[in-house]
């Protein structure tokens, strides 16, 4: 259910590095269904830096707020403009065009990143 | 989550899907898969179909039931005909609030109380405590009833070919007794979304086969199963207070906007002395709506409304509006800045963000 080439936060961010120094970031499937629909995102600016766990933006539900943390050091350098005409990509497809960020990931991934399967069991703790 | 409450039809719910929280220790359906917004629509443009069983119902009986009433609540109970309903509350006697509550008046010696689940003993520990000394009897009948509110303006189409009454018959704020494909139910003209709809009242048993009977009829007009997230903000929209947001034990009827349920010139009720005094000491804040002007900002309940800077009051209740496209909220303002037109800014995560003070109800239906 949960992607192998990504990682993972208790927080229910996902990072999926692209094998050239970049990553894509965005929010579990799990993290939007526990939302609801989402209505608006607040993205950083192309250029900002953020170090791991950081926050780096917001995504509004109709009944909630949820802040964002990076999963790992680097500096953003594309933002998922789509989402601005449509937020509901991160409720159909999180994992795909439901992404939030691109980043240039400052060295190594952060070690404290969980894989899928130690992610799921996370997920089924929570939601028992 | 094997102490919350559950409903007569928690089972369904799970068969359709819903995500089930805690909502005031009861299991209930925030949505179902088709999600929030989904839903909204659906009430405001076909018909959704909510489980609000949750909700107490208190039955007062008895020949001083009326004058009894009259004396514990606020709004004029000598004045409603038998079959007709207002919206009152339980005050304390420093105006404010205990619960706010739907009063139906079946005769002059029998009235059903509906109240909110969340406050179910202490409403009922309420009465019965100030009816010592009235030829009344109390009875809470909240296990015993199930409830379910169809909303939206496909209702009555729904609903008519399953009961053995004329629903055109029955006026906003009135009920009547009927069957329901034989089943014996109650059935008022009301709801909490600004639509048109009816609530319908069964014996906890017959519930399931109720609601199961009114999916199955409303599926092919386009009914939806709808939860308690679309529920608050339908209601939001159609300005509707919620208790433990907009009311509650440190806010008064008529700085809630209220004022057309306290009926201070009837005589005495509990609570009528503090409000007397209140309105002669003259009102420090109020009830406004307010809209955002950026569509990135939105208020969000126990927000702080700054006013120059300054902490002035509090959001209520705040959401993205499905139906108007924009940002609201309610919230409690000095009465300098009640005015409509009047420029407010809500603190989100310690940013000041633009809002001004807006007619509501945010939406009306078209009659």
């Amino acid at each position: 259910m949960y992607p192998a080439d990504a990682k993972y936060t208790k927080n229910h961010e996902f990072i999926k590095p692209l094998g050239d120094g970049t990553a894509l970031v965005g929010i579990t499937t799990y993290a939007q269904d526990a939302m609801g629909d989402v209505v608006f995102v607040d993205l950083p600016e192309v250029g900002d830096s953020f170090e791991a766990g950081e926050e780096f933006g917001t995504v509004e539900s109709v009944k909630t707020v949820a802040e964002i943390f990076l999963p790992s050091a680097g500096e953003v350098l594309e933002l998922n403009t789509e989402l601005e005409a449509h937020p509901e990509y991160i409720n159909e497809d999180a994992f795909g065009k439901g992404w939030l960020i691109k980043i240039r990931l400052a060295g190594e991934l952060n070690p404290e990143l969980l894989d899928a399967t130690a992610y799921e069991q996370l997920v089924a703790e929570e939601s028992h | 989550m094997s102490d919350l409450k559950q409903t007569p039809l928690n089972a369904a719910h799970r068969a359709l899907g819903a995500k089930m929280v805690d909502f005031g220790g009861w299991d209930m359906p925030v949505q179902y898969p088709q999600g929030i917004i989904a839903e909204h629509l659906a009430v405001r443009t076909k018909v959704g179909l909510f489980d609000v069983s949750h909700m107490g119902e208190i039955r007062v009986q008895g020949p001083q039931a009326m004058a009894f009433l009259d004396w514990l609540t606020p709004n004029a109970v000598a004045r409603l005909a038998k079959g007709q309903i207002h919206y009152t509350a339980f005050l304390y006697e420093n105006g404010t609030f205990v619960d706010d509550l739907l009063l139906h008046k079946i005769s002059d010696d029998e009235f059903l109380l509906v109240v909110n689940a969340s406050n179910i003993e202490k409403d009922f520990a309420w009465v019965l405590e100030h009816a010592t000394a009235w030829q009344v009897t109390v009875t809470n009948e909240s296990d015993a009833t199930g409830q379910i509110a169809l909303q939206g303006p496909l209702s009555l189409a729904v609903l008519q070919p399953l009961v053995d009454i004329d629903l055109a018959e029955i006026k906003y704020y009135w009920f009547a007794f009927g069957k329901f494909q034989g089943l014996p139910v109650m059935i008022s003209r009301t709801g909490y979304t600004g639509e048109d709809g009816y609530e319908i009242y069964c014996p906890a048993a017959s519930t399931e086969s109720v609601w199961n009977a009114v999916v199955a009829q409303g599926q092919p007009l386009g009914l939806m199963p709808t939860g308690l997230g679309c529920r608050n903000t339908l209601r939001l929209e159609a300005k509707m207070s919620l208790y433990g947001h907009e009311i509650d034990d440190t806010t008064n009827a008529l700085e809630a906007d209220l004022g057309w349920i306290i009926k201070l010139q009837k005589g005495f009720f509990l609570g009528r002395d503090e409000l007397l005094l209140a309105k002669a000491r003259g009102l420090t804040r109020k009830l406004v709506g307010f809209q955002m002007r950026e569509k990135r900002d939105i208020a969000r309940d126990h927000m702080n409304v700054l006013i120059d800077g300054q902490v002035a009051g509090y959001v209520t209740s705040g959401a993205p509006s499905t139906t108007c496209g924009v940002n609201l909220g309610l919230c409690y303002v000095p009465l300098a800045a009640a005015e409509i037109g009047t420029r407010i800014e809500i603190e989100i995560r310690g940013k000041a963000c633009e809002a001004e003070v807006v007619a509501t109800p945010f939406y009306k239906r078209a009659k």
